[in-house]
């Protein structure tokens, strides 16, 4: 049982590897603020996602679980609503893309 | 052990790389993004290195609120930066500069390179008599009880620092609000973002200014939490800050150092020497401290963070 757990922790923790990987490739390689925006909030809410859906078994039941899941949710919270701010700070021009 | 290794030394060179950037890059907003980012990772190695006291101290101080106040003074400099940078000092004082931080760094790095090992340590002492103390936390009980003096003269500092603040503002402001009158968006996402989290920041502040006594955590990194989340109001414009003239604002920002000075000298009636603690009490009197000392740092980290007073006092 807890190897096929830590098989799946290796397996959803690689895979929000990736997500970060492809999002930091996209923050340097997208070529205006909106689409960088969108590269680095998808990094942060799938990849973060699947790191804490990975550490999950491996979390001390309660306490532990719930503070990682809180993490995700506060994070999600912070990219979602600063994403917004910072698209529309940059549509309006007053930023330098 | 080969990758814990391998990620130390990543660590560490990415460290450096980000410590080598923030130095070399010209633009004064890029270099304070890089000094945030260092923070960031310098808690890493704190938490690396089994400090997670001062890596919650380095991501709430060194990283959040130096930050703030860094990307603050960036903001302000950013017009006369042109200026500011034709006036960029000659070959001969940046040489001079460098080998002045050379010989710095090569004495701190010589300093620590040459204690023996292992290296000479209090920890024992701290451990054998952190009992006496109560507190479960051995941080907490060097910083409150057997190095009560450095805490002390901390928090004089940091409200010094706000009268220094303070001094800059115009004559016309004095006693008024700091920083400039916000109109923001009352339905828009700060405002919603700011209606959201505070209320969560809010009891994860208090948590952690709690959970102090026996882990890691305490009043700087609580009062940081709390000075950010009363900071994200302000800006959501959800609530103005209060003028400096108001009396309540001053005696919080004094009750603090004063609670603390009267507890340090009625040790030296109760228990012999100044902030001593007479026996069996020192655990209520540490927390009575701490409780006195955890509205005043809020405050003072608002208010340092907003700056000098620009706007007229009321009346």
């Amino acid at each position: 049982m807890s190897l096929i757990l830590d098989i799946f922790t290796i397996i959803t923790v690689l895979a929000g590897a990736f997500f970060f990987f492809a999002g930091t490739v996209g923050l340097l390689r997208f070529p205006d603020t909106l689409t960088r925006l969108h590269a680095l909030t998808k990094a942060d809410n799938l990849g973060l996602g699947l790191v804490v859906m990975g550490l999950l078994p491996q979390a001390e039941w309660p306490f532990d679980s719930i503070k990682l899941i809180a993490i995700w949710l506060f994070a999600l919270l912070a990219g979602a609503t600063v994403g917004q701010l910072m698209a529309r700070a940059a549509r309006r021009g007053r930023t330098t893309p | 052990m080969t990758l814990a290794l391998a990620v130390d030394i990543s660590l560490i060179l990415l460290v450096l790389a980000v410590a080598g950037w923030t130095i070399a890059v010209r633009d004064t907003f890029a270099s304070v993004i890089g000094f945030v980012a260092y923070g960031l990772l310098l808690t890493l190695v704190w938490v690396r290195l089994a400090a997670p006291d001062v890596a919650l101290t380095e991501a709430a101080i060194g990283g959040g609120l130096t930050g703030a106040l860094l990307i603050g003074a960036a903001a302000r400099l950013r017009r006369t930066e042109a200026a500011a940078r034709t006036e960029y000092p000659g070959a001969l004082t940046r040489i001079l500069a460098a080998v002045l931080a050379a010989i710095v760094a090569a004495a701190l790095a010589m300093s620590v390179l040459a204690l023996p090992d292992p290296a000479p340590t209090l920890a024992l002492a701290t451990a054998a008599s952190l009992a006496t103390t109560g507190v479960g936390n051995p941080i907490t009980a060097v910083l409150l009880a057997f190095r009560a003096m450095d805490t002390l003269l901390e928090a004089i500092v940091v409200l010094l620092a706000l009268l220094g603040v303070w001094s800059l503002a115009p004559d016309r402001a004095w006693g008024g609000w700091p920083g400039p009158r916000r109109h923001v968006n009352p339905d828009g996402v700060l405002a919603w973002l700011a209606r959201l989290l505070a209320p969560i920041g809010i009891i994860v502040g208090l948590y952690i200014f709690w959970i102090g006594a026996d882990l890691p955590g305490g009043k700087f990194q609580g009062a940081t939490i709390l000075a950010a989340m009363w900071l994200l109001v302000i800006k959501a414009s959800l609530a103005d800050t209060p003028p400096i003239s108001r009396t309540w604002l001053r005696v919080l920002l004094v009750t603090g150092p004063l609670v603390f000075i009267a507890i340090g000298f009625a040790g030296s009636l109760t228990a012999g020497a100044v902030l001593a603690y007479p026996e069996g009490y020192a655990k209520p009197l540490i927390i009575a401290i701490e409780i006195a000392l955890m509205p005043t740092l809020v405050l003072t980290l608002v208010l340092l963070v907003l700056g000098a007073p620009q706007r007229t006092p009321p009346g």
